[in-house]
């Protein structure tokens, strides 16, 4: 997968309560949330970014509360991929499982500066920016299927089907 | 092979003896939590993951508590897709106001969390459930709902880091300060991943409701999960919620220990967190002089009998400031009940406390006491993000309950022994 963008930078520990204040939560629109992600502390958030820009943060981002709406928010006001030092575990489950592609790249994440271009291959690892490449962490082979897939909806189904597909075949068995 | 006790609980919800930390394994949970934030989303993402009947309705809880009683129309829905789904898939613990509570605190009292169990729950505190010497672990709604289709679920088992606590305790000094000087000391990611397991010979000290209190604000340190070992208090608790026989599942010596931290209680004195992140913590006495609006007690971490009885202590004869709110939220409804056959609500409401109905409620800034711009509230809650209880420019810090009792009467931030003096005074 290959997201380009620009950054739109921010700092450690940005946290679920204000990529989305639990108040919107009663929402689970895309388009509705994105229009108040990140508004405690970036009110005019959504009128700067463009569809593709690229959210570039520090340690543990999207820390806090377990709300998928903010992966939800995130892709409603048009960011396409979020590259930070270190991500809170829940977080990183829901981007995934939201098909919010993620990188953990430090150095990178230090060295991109707001405004500037930037360019990330998840299948290669890599982040390309202000003239330099950087080597990101490399999710797990099992992360990756699944993400290939296109998060966890198309995974479930396939499971699913896959089950349905092998108790008809153990039926026919059963029935010679 | 020496194990630690979160890769035996694993191993044992995945059918292996040697499932280690690192390993990526599928584990049927015990239980599955949604509310009425992250429920209704999970509930869509089944429809379109082409569910329509989940495996197992038996293990999965519904409990309406954040916009519950419903503050619009909006919240109204959210907490009726908790109804019909319960109604559409047999789900027989489903709870709302009059029968529910906060659900971190109402699964154990319903006795819906066992010792050895695998939690896996729609909101960020399910580690609350290490109390209880079980797995608890805080995720998203797609994840959950992908649980309720297959019955199992991806994990990647966690290292364990030991914290250990020795000694004896201060006064005024609770569950709420050994975790607030956790968080101080390694940072809102210093647990990152990672099962807090806890250790030491005061453990049998901490009641259960402080337990649950440390356990709960392991979520603030991006702990991945959290254990208490098992042993005579729980057993108690066990026998009176009539769960049968509990084991203790400790981590083998010479087990794979990532971080071992040592805490004497004695060096402990009452905490707070300032404003804007849970681990930007200081002791009470060197706050400083921070004036108050408002004051509130209860949330999924300190609304328990145990923090009820510290505040109604510290109210008796006495009044809360002019121009500070005080809002005391029972946890549960049970709790509320018991505060009240105990004499405790009398004694808040005497004092000029208002008591809101068992709600996450104005915790995350939701209703029931949101903060105007630049107001200052003391809470018993678990965090003070910038905006979690309202306005952008208002400021929360997280105290125990003496603190926030103390607080609310002296209308800024005191240790609570300097409210005892003027009273002895």
């Amino acid at each position: 997968m290959i997201a380009q963008g620009i950054v739109r930078k921010y700092g450690d520990a940005v946290d679920t309560d204000v990529i989305i204040p639990a108040r919107y939560l009663t929402s689970r629109n895309r388009a509705f949330l994105g229009e108040h992600c990140m508004e405690p502390v970036d009110p005019a958030f959504k009128s700067r970014i463009k569809p593709g820009d690229i959210m570039v943060a520090g340690e543990n981002f999207g820390c806090g509360s377990s709300r998928e709406h903010a992966v939800l928010a995130l892709r409603g006001a048009g960011i396409g991929c979020v590259v930070a030092n270190s991500f809170s575990r829940i977080f990183f489950r829901n981007a995934l499982n939201q098909g919010l592609p993620i990188v953990a790249c430090p150095d990178a994440a230090k060295f991109a500066q707001e405004g500037q271009p930037i360019r990330v291959d998840t299948a290669r690892g890599t982040v390309e920016v202000g003239g330099k490449s950087f080597a990101a962490e490399k999710w797990p082979e099992f992360l990756n299927d699944f993400i290939t897939q296109g998060g966890i909806v198309p995974y479930v189904r396939a499971r699913l089907a896959e089950e349905k597909q092998r108790l008809a075949a153990d039926n026919r068995e059963n029935l010679r | 092979m020496a194990s630690t006790a979160a890769e035996k609980i694993f191993g044992r919800h995945c059918g292996r003896t040697d499932a280690k930390a690192g390993e990526i394994v599928f584990a049927r949970p015990d239980r599955m939590l949604l509310n009425d934030i992250t429920g209704p989303l999970s509930f869509e993402l089944l429809k379109a993951m082409g569910v329509e009947r989940i495996r197992c309705p038996e293990k999965i809880v519904l409990v309406g508590d954040h916009f519950a009683p419903a503050k619009d129309i909006a919240s109204a829905e959210g907490l009726r897709s908790l109804e019909d789904f319960a109604a559409a898939q047999g789900v027989e613990h489903a709870y709302d106001v009059g029968n529910g509570g906060i659900e971190h605190t109402l699964m154990p009292e319903l006795g819906l969390v066992r010792p050895g169990d695998l939690i896996i729950g729609g909101d960020s505190h399910t580690s609350t459930c290490g109390a209880f010497s079980a797995i608890g672990i805080g995720m998203g709604s797609a994840d959950i709902a992908a649980a309720m289709a297959l019955g199992e679920l991806w994990f990647r088992v966690p290292e364990t880091m030991v914290v250990e606590f020795t000694g004896t305790r201060r006064s005024y000094v609770t569950g709420k300060d050994f975790i607030l000087a956790v968080l101080g000391d390694i940072g809102a990611n210093g647990g990152n991943y990672r099962c807090m397991e806890f250790s030491g010979s005061a453990l049998g000290s901490l009641s259960m409701d402080e337990r649950m209190a440390v356990c709960n604000m392991t979520a603030e340190a991006g702990a991945k999960t959290c254990l208490m070992p098992a042993d005579e208090t729980t057993a108690a608790w066990a026998a009176e919620k009539k769960l049968g026989p509990i084991e203790t599942i400790g981590s083998d010596p010479g087990a794979n220990i990532a971080e071992h931290l040592r805490y004497s209680l004695a060096d402990i004195e009452p905490l707070c967190a300032k404003p804007f992140m849970p681990d930007n913590v200081v002791p009470v006495s060197q706050v400083g002089t921070v004036k108050v609006d408002q004051v509130y007690i209860g949330n999924c971490s300190n609304g328990t009998m145990t923090d009820l009885r510290q505040a109604a202590e510290m109210f008796k004869g006495q009044r809360v400031a002019r121009n500070v709110r005080c809002i005391v939220v029972p946890a549960t409804q049970k709790i509320h009940r018991q505060a009240m056959r105990e004499g405790i609500i009398d004694i808040l409401i005497e004092a000029g406390v208002v008591i809101s109905p068992s709600t996450c409620g104005a915790c995350s800034g939701l209703h029931m006491g949101v903060l105007a711009g630049d107001q200052v509230a003391v809470t018993t809650t678990n965090r003070n993000y910038r905006g979690r209880m309202g306005a952008p420019s208002s400021k929360v810090y997280l105290a125990n309950a003496w603190v926030a009792a103390a607080s609310a009467i002296a209308g800024e931030i005191v240790h609570p022994a300097g409210v005892r003096q003027t009273e002895a005074a």
